[in-house]
């Protein structure tokens, strides 16, 4: 027998509470309105008074529409049948095909016990020189690419997704603009990995709480591919429309909030999704990259910065590269020493020269004199952002090393790069006095 | 003693109940399938008592059950607990791994010890002896140390020990002692007992003052920071700045007895590098796994929230059981920002009234609180014990005017500031040599740290004005200031933490690195132009970095400091 409950006591934002009995926190419910059926999730329990989340939003949802309980928590279907598929928030297909019919999983299943992950070693290799030879990507790490609205963060990300050489590719779109979507979708196509991949995309125009779930979903589904055996790479833009979808909820509940309206669970909220980046011992994995758009090119506000303490670095996209300063990969010591004898010493000594023209550049543009030493560093600086740092470059790996060591011979001695003797006596390219 | 579920929000989940409720105690909400979820009681309202639950509360309906506990929130304490991983409530992870597989199971839960292992008891008192509690009965072998058999903590009075088990092997569970009260009632004494998390234990005559040296082989720190055995100090720093693998590397060439890791609310990855590295590494000092003097503990940031609120104490609790043996303890607990936010969640459930940045009034105190739990003791049989507290601090937007860095640096005894702009520059490890301090003594003699430091600060300023003058328009000597403090910086402040040499440098070897670079410092140059002087000063720090590099007592080593010590006595030009 279906029970239903009509007796709703409160409408607000998004939420709607209704009396009603014998319901388990964070299950399921359909609330029928004159608009139509829309799935709900319990968010807060208070004696008979049971507050929902309404996915759909809750325009036109009147105080005696119909509540009924599904008693399960928020599921997916999981199947190889969901490759090449594209679905929308609430797991819905949005590419006019018929639902997927499989064993569904649950949303928001426990954190990987610790033990039972291994050590990242496997370097995805990305033709991007800012990203393997500075900060590389390593497979299970869990990284967001910083950026102000206008830059091409989708662009990389897809290229990034296309170059990466993971068995399944799953995208979570949130707040996209649809013809970002439509971008996505041909560069997969033109890519040849539609086939590999699947898309839960939330635009703009969809209702807000369904955009909380996108993640959600392509980290359950993903995690399913991941036990199998598979590489999976999720890519989440943009994690910024997700923490503000949170903030909206945390305002409507009445949540006191923390900083610049976000709850004080922010943290908690993001970690949870960003943590499902795993290397299984004994499985496959998952990698996570994710766009998080900085409101006001601010790293502090509080969705980078909350951000940055999860994942495990983070690359700032600036003017169409890569930064090299604030860019990190915290795992790049796991894959750097094993490359080439010389990648670190490069790594190190090309940034710090960097950092040093950059001094010097700042010392031209106020005027001063330039010594011999600076204009060696400006030649550098020069070199340096056309031949590797632009995003147009993409070289393997050891090309890159190479072209870094001929940067180098051709602007410096030796004992300035900082160098070791030992690694300079190997690698540079020019005879030594 | 049983209550009803009324209200469930997030992980705060609030109970109606008749019976006896002890605050801070332990409860169980039961679930509908059975499943039984750790909480602890965090406040009574009338019949309503508010339970932080250590779980998920995905299923948990209003009219549940309840069930409470008069003990509080604890730890169980023995033999064994050496070379553990465990979640931030003690289940040991390993353990659960091969119950549950690749996921944690709420409501599985596993004693924190080996209840089967036996162990080799050697008796070390007498009968008819008079004991208190923490008094020796006799000891077990753990790994490489002597893990004492105490009187349990929790007994008030004195006793009289009324039979002792012969030396042989005992489980945890069996029975090694029996001492009679000053009522004449007998009681039983087991290798294992419990502690609740959130008291300190600190069973001893008095507390000491600090002022041993403790050795971490960062330059930095030991040189110019120190830190002290039963001293306390906070690593605050923006993300990406290296507070974690500065941990990480404390960690491992700490010269001390035990290592204990807190992983609180911080990435699961860095744990894992921990768990999988240890085991493997040798530590030089005794020549065994570095993992038979290291417990982890560990509630990374996708665990439950309330566990992670727990796991600092639990952390603290085991540091402190081992103290009590007079060993040298050093708590390492990263991140203090996330046991504060995880408070901040719980107060916000609670509707409490927030204070800065929502966190809640009483955060200071519970800060201040936790690191005097750190601190030198003389126990009752006069050997001394330490415990060392090392805590990150995350703030937010790295801004240190926030209240959970402020509230750190009121209480800590040395600081160590990461700063952004030396980690973006690649200079680690990014301790910034200005604003960082320390309260304590360390290996080099601090009037040669004030000389270095007042150097360092001159030469920062001669920088910050050639920014606005220029080069052309600093004299040469204020420019050689500049150098000399750059030259100090690169060839001493920094290390490469993933060089075997320079990755740890023994007290022995930095005084002597100290001293010769003083020598450096030191010297009237007397340049006749910049370019000489940048030239001499770069060849000046090839030398010493590939000194660093360079094992000690090798051939490099010696050619090196011949060279160096030519450079010096030639004022640069020759080397």
């Amino acid at each position: 027998m279906r029970k239903y409950y009509d007796d709703i006591s409160r409408i607000a934002g998004n939420v709607v509470t209704v009396k009603a009995g014998g319901v388990g926190y964070d299950d399921l419910a359909v609330l029928t309105s004159d608009r139509g059926e829309s799935l709900a999730q319990v968010i807060r329990l208070e004696g008979r008074q049971v507050s929902l989340q309404v996915f759909a939003g809750t325009q036109g949802v009147a105080n005696n529409d119909r509540v009924r309980f599904l008693h399960k928590p928020m599921q997916v279907p999981f199947s190889d049948a969901l490759l090449g598929r594209v679905f929308d928030g609430s797991g819905r297909p949005r590419d006019g095909r018929g639902p997927v019919e499989a064993t569904p999983v649950d949303l928001g299943s426990p954190a990987v016990n610790p033990v039972k992950r291994r050590m990242p070693d496997k370097m995805v290799q990305t033709g991007i020189p800012m990203i393997d030879i500075f900060n590389s990507l390593v497979e299970s790490q869990k990284l967001p690419i910083f950026s102000v609205a206008g830059e091409p963060y989708n662009e990389l990300l897809a290229r990034v997704g296309l170059q990466a050489n993971a068995d399944i590719i799953i995208l979570g779109g949130m707040g996209l603009r649809h013809d970002d979507y439509l971008k996505f979708r041909d560069t997969f196509e033109q890519g040849g990995v539609l086939g590999r991949a699947i898309m839960f995309i939330h635009t703009a125009a969809d209702p807000v709480v369904e955009c909380l779930l996108v993640p959600d979903l392509c980290l359950a589904v993903g995690e399913q591919f991941a036990l199998q055996g598979k590489t999976v790479l999720v890519l989440l833009t943009d994690m910024t429309a997700f923490s503000d979808a949170l903030k909206e909820i945390a305002i409507v509940m009445e949540q006191i909030p923390s900083n610049r309206g976000y709850p004080g669970d922010l943290y908690t909220q993001l970690a949870r999704r960003y943590e499902k980046a795993v290397d299984f011992d004994g499985a496959g994995s998952m990698t996570v990259l994710a766009c998080v758009t900085m409101p006001g090119d601010d790293v502090t506000h509080p969705v980078p910065d909350n951000t940055g303490y999860i994942t495990e670095g983070q690359f700032y996209l600036r003017n169409g590269r890569i930064e090299p300063f604030g860019s990190l990969s915290r795992l790049k010591q796991q894959v750097n020493g094993k490359t080439r004898d010389d990648h670190r010493s490069i790594m190190d000594a090309c940034i710090q020269l960097y950092a040093l023209c950059r001094e010097s550049r700042e010392k031209r543009d106020m005027g001063f004199e330039m010594s011999d030493w600076d204009k060696k560093l400006l030649a550098y600086g020069a070199l340096f952002e056309e031949k590797i740092m632009d995003l147009s470059v993409n070289i393997p790996l050891f090309e890159a090393l190479d072209r870094c060591w001929a940067i180098l011979a051709e602007c410096f001695d030796p004992a300035e790069t900082g160098i070791r003797r030992a690694t300079i006596e190997k690698h540079w390219p020019k005879p030594l006095s | 003693m049983t209550g009803k579920i009324v209200a469930v929000h997030g992980n705060l989940v609030i109970a109606e109940t008749d019976t006896r409720v002890v605050q801070n105690s332990v409860g169980y909400c039961v679930r509908q399938d059975g499943v039984r979820l750790l909480s602890e009681v965090v406040r009574v309202r009338g019949r309503l008592a508010d339970l932080q639950v250590f779980e998920e509360t995905r299923g948990l309906r209003v009219g549940d059950t309840v069930e409470f506990r008069s003990e509080m929130l604890s730890v169980v304490l023995g033999p064994g607990l050496l070379g553990q991983i465990y979640d931030g409530l003690q289940n040991p992870l390993p353990k659960l791994a091969e119950q549950v597989g690749f996921f944690l199971q709420p409501g599985t839960y596993i004693h924190g010890l080996l209840p089967d292992k036996k162990w080799t008891f050697t008796p070390e008192i007498g009968v008819g002896a008079k004991v208190e509690r923490g008094d020796v009965l006799g000891s077990v072998p753990e790994g490489i140390f002597k893990h004492q058999i105490m009187v349990p903590f929790g007994w008030q009075g004195s006793f009289t020990v009324e039979r002792v088990a012969a030396a042989g092997d005992y489980t945890i569970e069996d029975e090694i002692a029996v001492l009679k009260d000053e009522a004449g009632q007998s009681r039983s004494v087991k290798m294992q007992q419990d502690w609740p998390v959130k008291l300190p234990l600190n069973v001893s005559r008095r507390r000491l003052m600090p002022t041993e040296a403790l050795t971490t082989r960062v330059r930095i720190i030991d040189s110019m920071f120190p830190i002290v055995r039963g001293g306390t100090y906070c690593i605050p720093g923006p993300f990406g700045a290296g507070k974690t693998v500065l941990q990480q590397i404390t960690s491992r060439h700490a010269e001390i007895d035990i290592v204990i890791v807190a992983a609180c609310g911080e990435r699961a990855g860095e744990v894992v590098e921990t768990l999988r590295e240890f085991p493997q590494l040798i530590d030089p000092r005794t020549g065994r796994s570095l993992m038979e003097r290291t417990i982890i503990i560990c509630n990374t940031s996708a665990m439950p929230v309330a566990a992670r609120e727990a796991s600092v104490y639990t952390a603290a609790t085991l540091a402190e059981y081992y103290r009590q043996m007079g060993l040298d303890v050093l708590l390492l607990a990263d991140s203090t920002s996330r046991w504060a936010q995880a408070m901040r969640e719980l107060s916000g459930r609670l509707e409490e009234i927030p204070g800065e940045e929502a966190f809640p009034a009483y955060l200071e105190s519970r800060i201040a609180a936790f690191y005097e739990r750190a601190g030198a003791i003389e126990l009752r049989n006069g050997k001394v014990g330490t415990l060392t507290i090392g805590g990150t601090v995350s703030p937010a937007g790295g801004n240190f005017e926030e209240p959970v860095t402020q509230g750190t640096l009121k209480v800590v005894g040395a600081f160590h500031g990461l700063s952004r702009a030396r980690s973006d520059a690649r200079r680690y490890p990014a301790i910034d040599p200005l604003d960082s301090w320390s309260k304590y003594a360390g290996i080099i003699e601090s009037s040669k740290v004030s000389r270095v430091r007042s150097m360092l600060a001159r030469g920062n300023e001669v920088r910050q004005m050639m920014t606005v003058v220029g080069e052309e328009g600093t004299s040469t000597e204020d420019f050689t200031v500049a150098l000399k403090a750059d030259f100090f910086d690169n060839c001493y402040l920094q290390q490469n933490a993933y060089d075997e040499v320079d990755g740890a440098t023994p007290a022995e070897r930095q005084k002597f690195v100290f001293d010769k670079i003083l020598e450096v410092l030191d010297l009237d140059f007397g340049f006749e132009d910049k370019s000489t002087a940048r030239q001499t000063m770069v060849r000046g720090s090839d030398l010493f970095r590939n000194w660093n590099y360079a094992a000690s007592d090798s051939d490099e080593y010696r050619q090196l400091l011949e060279r160096i010590d030519r450079f010096i006595a030639t004022k640069g030009r020759e080397e």
